[in-house]
């Protein structure tokens, strides 16, 4: 049995319209499933009244019109809806490769990194590109996944004073999670390398390239191909 | 079709609707006007449906020259208008013809005013909305504040016959000490004396209040002995009052998606108009109510906001 998962969700008060449903109180791939699962499933058969729903780490926000449905209620549809789970068919995740091109100015922290963990750049890059990282949540900024699964040789503190600005697609470590930066913003994140891909493209039909539940795999490629790339993203 | 031309653009005007709605899970906050009654209003006072795009003006208005004929309104703050150096009243509808100068000058009491134009403000959708949500660069006019030399669109309204006022006593009184009605929760749980202090303080907004929140100052809002300091990262509500690791809650509003700080109560949803107009220096206390009184305060607002519009649309 999963032992993180709470044996039944909890729920909070988000203020007149919102309602907190907790399905465990740790960072934890079963939990996320379960929030991923359920997120799913009310999104297929749409109660009545819901306007908004967020998955995130181990939680869903479900956004209400207090004037057609109440908090009872949906709690009890998320009741009925999760003893159906098991004959429900999840769609399993998908895995979105994510070209990066790592250190040189596009990653100015790939040594830090490396020097922390008694690691060559070749040895960090390798590390990273390894592992399928779970999209636990979406946020921060349109489109940041915080991503969980980074290996324990890289895990690296944030920086001592944050940037005032981050690039648009960087790749950051902090302590045991990597992401990577869609917008450029102010962040604190180590930076270990750049994709060309644009991660949240407001004008494109489907702005973005993944969700909550979904998975990444980091591939390395080499600043030419970095250069073909944005040329191939600005067509 | 054309309709004003920025010549100065006051202090922080943005393009603004009810807000962009099923991309919170992506990042993307609401946004939307902050202060919804008087958004709705401005809109009624010329005819348009509910959800159409306006301007939303903070502090200090813009001074625009008109290049179409409309019909104009501006609800929310208290704030001094001229047309052609001729003074023009809040909360009523006027019109306006090509040339005419439509100069918007600093609040006196409140914080944001909505300008709308009969048709409302044309900007390109952006994922189902107009909003302007300056920290993503999307939405309202290329995805930032309004600047001296921008030209901006209406779409075509149906000019109205006569003018619209709003009836004096729904016009909102914004003074400067406000009671604020709010739930506890999500995390009241993990305050005792903390919830005594939220509800029985006087607590100061800061000069940091903008539309990603009011920072408030007053005595420390502490966790309960032996709770931990953050959680792990959930959605936020516009409306949630945040105490981060300084003991000093913040009014988290529409550019917001996810936080790590517990929320110790949430303000109502009709109550959340009264805080966007609130500026720096202004008293706020916050008041226990109940999940049951705010639905019910929340659907005779609707019936009121029906009201209204019955009445309005008569003119």
């Amino acid at each position: 049995m999963q032992a993180d998962l709470f044996e039944k969700a909890r729920f909070r008060t988000a203020g007149d319209r919102g309602l907190l449903v907790e399905y465990g109180d740790v960072i934890d791939p079963d939990v996320n499933n379960k929030v991923r699962s359920m997120a799913i499933v009310m999104e297929d058969n749409p109660p009545q009244g819901v306007t908004e729903i967020i998955p995130t780490y181990r939680s869903l926000l479900i956004i209400y019109d207090p004037a057609i449905t109440h908090p009872a209620e949906l709690q009890n549809m998320l009741a009925t809806l999760e003893a159906r789970l098991g004959e429900i068919k999840i769609p399993p995740p998908r895995t979105v490769e994510i070209p990066v091109c790592y250190g040189g100015d596009f990653g100015p922290d790939i040594d830090t990194v490396a020097g922390q963990n008694n690691l060559t750049v070749a040895e960090v890059i390798k590390l990273h590109c390894e592992p399928q990282y779970l999209i636990y949540m979406v946020g921060f900024t349109p489109g940041f996944p915080f991503l969980g699964g980074l290996s324990e040789k890289l895990h690296t503190p944030r920086l001592e004073t944050p940037r005032t600005l981050v690039p648009e697609g960087s790749v950051g470590i902090a302590n045991n999670q990597t992401g990577i930066y869609p917008i450029a913003s102010p962040g604190g994140w180590q930076l270990i390398g750049r994709t060309p891909v644009k991660l949240f493209a407001p004008a494109r039909r489907n702005p973005f390239l993944y969700q909550a539940g979904d998975r990444i795999k980091f591939k390395a490629i080499s600043a030419e191909k970095y250069a073909r790339l944005v040329k191939e993203e600005a067509q | 079709m054309e309709v004003f031309s920025v010549l100065t653009p006051g202090g922080y005007t943005t393009i603004q609707d009810e807000g962009r709605f099923g991309y919170q899970q992506m990042g993307i906050p609401v946004s939307g006007a902050l202060d919804a009654f008087a958004f709705h209003c401005a809109n009624l006072l010329v005819s348009n449906t509910k959800n159409t795009a306006v301007m939303e003006i903070t502090v200090m208005g813009p001074r625009l020259e008109i290049m179409a004929a409309a019909d104009l309104a501006v609800a929310g703050a208290g704030i001094g208008m001229t047309l052609n150096a001729q003074p023009v009243e809040t909360w009523t509808s006027f019109s306006v013809k090509p040339g005419d100068i439509l100069d918007i000058q600093q609040v006196q009491s409140g914080c944001r005013a909505y300008l709308a134009v009969n048709g409302g403000i044309d900007v390109p959708e952006v994922m189902g909305s107009r909003s302007t949500y300056v920290g993503g660069n999307i939405g309202g006019y290329h995805g930032r504040l309004l600047k001296a030399g921008d030209v901006i669109n209406c779409g075509r309204g149906k000019r109205l016959s006569g003018r619209r006022k709003m009836p004096s006593d729904m016009i909102p009184a914004y003074p400067p000490e406000l009671l604020i009605r709010a739930i506890p929760g999500p995390q009241d749980d993990f305050f005792q004396e903390g919830l005594e202090v939220i509800f029985q303080s006087d607590f100061m907004v800061s000069t940091k209040a903008d539309r990603m929140g009011y920072r408030l100052q007053g005595p420390e809002v502490r966790l309960h002995k032996g709770m931990p300091k953050s959680i792990i990262s959930e959605p936020t509500m516009p409306g949630g009052v945040q105490i981060p690791a300084d003991e000093q809650p913040i009014i988290l509003f529409v550019e917001q998606t996810v936080g790590g700080y517990t929320k110790i109560v949430t303000v109502i949803s009709v109550d959340l108009s009264k805080v966007a107009q609130a500026t720096p220096g202004d008293t706020i206390r916050f008041e226990r109510v109940s999940l049951e009184t705010a639905h019910k305060l929340y659907q005779e607002q609707q019936k009121k906001m029906q009201r209204l519009e019955t009445k309005l649309s008569d003119a």
